[in-house]
């Protein structure tokens, strides 16, 4: 660890000293940085998916649906945007100042820390990346050690295309994650759980340094059967997607569990038996297209959410586990108990419970009774519905119709609130996570009213009053002695 | 009279409770009750301004000009501002869809974070407390401010007035000190916006880590003023010396804390300084009404170690005269202190002005950067050229060129800290952004969804996806979606 200790130390003197020698702040250079992230990925496509496929395996496919496609979209958008997002802002400053001017600029915080996670490490290292680099910041990434494979591309292949002295990668786990915290940062990125994203706050609150938690939560999924009932095949599928088809359940995003009336459960289980067999086949374990577990512990996690008594008894579909193959089976679960420890924290896996209400406006009660989670999903079209859904509920997002999709929409902000986090990136707001916006004020030496300055008088006072009532007319008949 | 009951543990619980449930009851939500609380404060400050300038004088000394102007003017066109923009701020925002996700409407909704906390400061206990406070209320939250206890007359009005005017059911203020303060940062907030010194700014941010409640701090620092000797040398000084002096006696936090100028042009400055000095104040300062006294004994013993100091007390070149008893010091500048001494170390917040002399003005920068980011920066000077430097490269929360502390008034610029001086702004739309969560909205169709969505994942897929990437990389999103 003494080891680790100086070459994080080391790392963070290059760093500083590449940050204030101006070269990161050229966008010239920001853009042949993120320019060189999208080559990277691009010349090593097959070294990539392999290392997901080996940490966590995901089938080539979604890797690049909702890894490499992602970032190289990101990079895309950074690099034809980048000079508009770096205009400064102006701003039209009140009549009282004229001709003084106005105006915001976006500044690099500096020297960044982006701690990832291990369900997309790629994305998730790469995405915040781009984010850094493209605000002008000098970065240092550390991804995860549970996805050692991914972990192990970044670290070898980033020096080979990126600026090693302004942006470095670490691997390692919570013991270097804990050196790594000691230190000052001018701003730290997290993706990770609501647990330790307490921890990286309590640390970064030691140095003041602001922070970007994108952390997760229970993502419940309100299907109103009445209102989309005619076009149930494409909700079911969309929802089966939104469960199974990414990470085997391990996203952030995650439908976490569906809200449905009594009625119509049974149909939607009947409905979710066959689409997941047309996902995965007779045998999901075999089928390639599953992603796994992360990690035997987290394997132990579901299993126990599972073992339950009460829980067990839910269960209508799947439920069988290998943890030495990692794999937990597609389970649908049947209104477990509202108390059980499954619908008291995220499940981040493949379990998906349904619970049922009388009437689907009583979901709305439900999700209140939980923390603030990151997405919303509800499947209607009651407008009535929806309204109450906006202003009843707080969460990251809200997706109506749909799952997962939010992600790609780079014009919306993407982040938590409450305990699913703080702050937000993707497109423009990944390059305003990573900067400072600076006011700028310019006032003119050549006007200057007495009126400003002591001593002080009734004159002053009422002049200095009216100015800022902007009641100009009034300030002129003042000025003429018109007024009292 | 009747002994104060203590706030402890249980009444904040209770406190909390309380206005939580007033904000889920939705008191909050609607515009019709913010703007009838906006209207209600901007009573407070038509009706009640002789009270609040006795009460300000009583804490501070503070003369009346600054009273009425620097707190209830600026309040009152704060509250003006919040009643006529509220509804376009409250109105959901747009979001630009691309062909990512058509067919699809996103909009990015403002929703209120729910109960949060206010900590003001001794300093403007008027400004400082309200202007918050009307942040919080037009952005739909419930809200608790706690005042400074170092301005106990203030305190008291505070809590008086806003009792008497305010709804009670979503808005409280809590009087006290340490005790009281600490019983609050226990609870859960959904914000807390804080103003004060950094050194409690770390134990509120590390008290919010617990909840992971987000925070702004609107800090302090050593806000540095360089003057060029190409400049308009009486303007200069009298914008420094009612930036200074004339803002509560040097006790706010973006008053002008040393100035930085060539060895050659320090003379000039230093006599232009001492002439209008005495054109302000007279030639007894100590007797002058219009200058704030300091707050308190401690901080008058804290100023006076700074000017007692070995090599620091022999750098006096103008004024130095104290007086315990009544709390004064007289406007005190100094010429070249040692850059270790304790006056260069801490931010100075009261009468004393350092002059640091250099060799060349590009030597200012250096100096500048070596110390924590301020609050503000200065820069007096003709000079095209460092004007754009300055403002390009010295990190701060906001540089005013040609001016002092302005900006504070320009509600079209956000006001606040970088690093040490603190983290998020306010002011105008960005106090109303300060207390609101961005929630992201999408609303999707639920017809057309293509296979490539879906496993089973093949290599016909993964070929479709890497050859719609190479062509454009937005089609790869028209195909998921079904659009092709």
């Amino acid at each position: 660890m003494e080891g680790m200790k100086e070459t994080v130390e080391e790392s963070l003197r290059e760093m500083r000293e590449t940050f204030a020698s101006g070269r990161t702040r050229s966008l010239k250079w920001r853009k042949a940085q993120i320019g060189a992230i999208y080559e990277m990925v691009k010349d090593n496509e097959d070294k990539i998916c392999s290392a997901l496929f080996q940490d966590l395996g995901k089938h080539s496919t979604e890797a690049f649906r909702d890894e490499l496609g992602v970032v190289l979209r990101s990079a895309t958008v950074a690099i034809n945007s980048l000079d508009k997002w770096a205009v400064p802002k102006h701003s039209n400053l009140p009549l009282l100042f004229y001709p003084a001017k106005g105006k915001v600029i976006s500044e690099p915080y500096g020297t960044v820390l982006v701690l990832s996670s291990w369900n997309f490490p790629i994305s998730l290292s790469l995405d915040p990346l781009i984010g850094a680099i493209a605000a002008g910041n000098t970065v240092l990434l550390k991804s995860s050690e549970l996805s050692p494979n991914a972990s192990a591309f970044l670290a070898k292949t980033i020096p080979a295309y990126l600026d090693t002295k302004a942006i470095k990668v670490i691997e390692g786990g919570p013991d270097v994650a804990t050196i790594l915290l000691q230190h000052q940062w001018d701003k730290i990125f997290f993706t990770g759980s609501p647990k330790i994203g307490r921890i990286i706050m309590a640390a970064a609150a030691q140095h003041l340094t602001p922070v970007t938690l994108e952390l997760g939560g229970k993502c419940p999924t309100i299907v109103d059967h009445h209102t989309i009932s005619k076009n149930i095949k494409s909700v079911v599928k969309r929802i089966a997607g939104g469960k199974w088809g990414s990470c085997s359940g391990q996203a952030c995003i995650s439908v976490d569990y569906v809200l449905i009336e009594k009625s119509y459960a049974s149909s939607l289980i009947d409905m979710l038996k066959p689409t997941i067999k047309s996902f995965f086949g007779e045998n999901p374990k075999e089928s390639g297209c599953l992603s796994r577990i992360a990690t035997k512990q987290h394997v132990q996690r579901l299993s126990r959410l599972l073992n339950d008594p009460r829980v067990q008894a839910s269960i209508v579909y799947g439920g069988s586990i290998d943890e030495e193959k990692l794999y937990v089976e597609p389970t649908i679960l049947l209104d477990p108990p509202l108390d059980s420890e499954i619908m008291n924290e995220e499940i981040f896996g493949p379990i998906l419970p349904i619970i049922t209400v009388r009437d689907i406006q009583e979901s709305i009660g439900i999700i209140k009774t939980k923390p603030k989670p990151l997405a919303i999903y509800a499947f209607t079209n009651d407008e009535n519905l929806k309204t109450r859904i906006l202003s009843e509920t707080s969460s990251g997002s809200v997706t109506f119709n749909d799952v997962m999709i939010q992600y790609m929409c780079d014009a919306l902000p993407f982040g938590g609130v409450g305990e699913s986090g703080i702050g937000r990136y993707h497109g423009k707001y990944s390059f305003d996570c990573f900067s400072h916006e600076k006011a700028i004020m310019e006032g003119s030496l050549g006007m200057d009213l007495d009126a400003r300055y002591p001593p002080w008088n009734n004159f002053k006072l009422t002049f200095i009053r009216l100015a800022f009532r902007e009641a100009y007319f009034k300030l002129i008949l003042l000025m003429l002695g018109l007024k009292r | 009279m009747a002994a104060k009951k203590m706030f402890g543990a249980a009444d904040a619980s209770i406190l909390v409770t309380d206005l939580r449930r007033s904000f889920d009851d939705g008191v909050t939500r609607g515009y019709e009750w913010r703007v009838t609380q906006l209207k209600k404060l901007l009573i407070i400050c038509d009706n009640h301004e002789p009270e609040i300038v006795a009460a300000l004088r009583d804490d501070l000394g503070k003369p009346e000009l600054e009273s009425s102007v620097y707190e209830v003017s600026l309040l009152r066109n704060s509250i003006k501002l919040a009643l006529k923009q509220l509804k376009n701020w409250m109105a959901p925002e747009k979001a630009k869809t691309s062909l990512t996700t058509f067919p699809a409407s996103a909009e990015i909704v403002s929703e209120p974070l729910g109960v949060v906390l206010v900590i003001s400061a001794w300093n403007y206990p008027f400004l400082l407390s309200i202007d918050p406070v009307i942040g919080a209320i037009s952005a739909g939250n419930a809200v608790v401010l706690k005042p400074s206890e170092l301005a106990p007359a203030s305190s008291a009005l505070l809590a008086k007035l806003m009792e008497q005017y305010l709804d009670s059911s979503a808005v409280r203020v809590v009087e006290g000190a340490v005790t009281e303060t600490t019983a609050l940062l226990e609870q859960k907030w959904d914000k807390i916006f804080y103003t004060g010194s950094s050194k409690i700014g770390h134990v509120i941010m590390a008290a919010a880590a617990k909840h992971l409640t987000p925070v702004v701090l609107e800090l302090g620092g050593k806000s540095p003023v360089v003057v060029d000797s190409d400049t308009d040398l009486k303007v200069t000084v009298r914008r420094i010396i009612a930036g200074k002096w004339g803002c509560n006696n040097g006790q706010a936090c973006i008053s002008p804390d040393y100035i930085l100028t060539t060895k050659e042009y320090a003379p000039k400055v230093i006599d232009a300084m001492k002439k209008e000095l005495e054109t302000f104040y007279g030639k007894n300062p100590m007797e002058s009404k219009d200058m704030s006294r300091i707050v308190n004994s401690t901080h008058f013993d804290r100023l006076s170690k700074m000017l007692d100091e070995k090599e620091v007390s022999d750098k006096i070149v103008y004024g130095g005269e104290k007086d315990r008893e009544n709390l004064k010091i007289a406007p005190t500048i100094l010429l070249d202190v040692p850059l270790d001494s304790l006056i260069m170390s801490e931010e100075i917040f009261g009468p004393l002005l350092p002059i640091l002399t250099l060799n060349n003005l590009e030597e200012s920068f250096d100096v500048i950067r070596s110390r924590p980011k301020p609050l503000a920066a200065y820069l007096f000077t003709h000079n095209k050229k460092l004007k754009e430097r300055f403002a390009a490269t010295v990190s701060a929360g906001g540089i005013v060129v040609n001016d002092i502390a302005v900006h504070l008034a320009l509600h079209t610029l956000p006001f606040g800290g970088v690093g040490e001086s603190g983290m998020g702004a306010y002011h105008g739309k960005f106090s109303f952004d300060a207390f609101s969560h961005k929630k992201a909205v999408l609303y999707r169709s639920l017809f057309g969804d293509s296979a490539v969505r879906y496993p089973p994942y093949s290599r016909g897929k993964l070929r479709l996806l890497k050859a719609l990437v190479d062509s454009n990389i937005f089609d790869i999103f028209k195909v998921l979606l079904g659009l092709s």
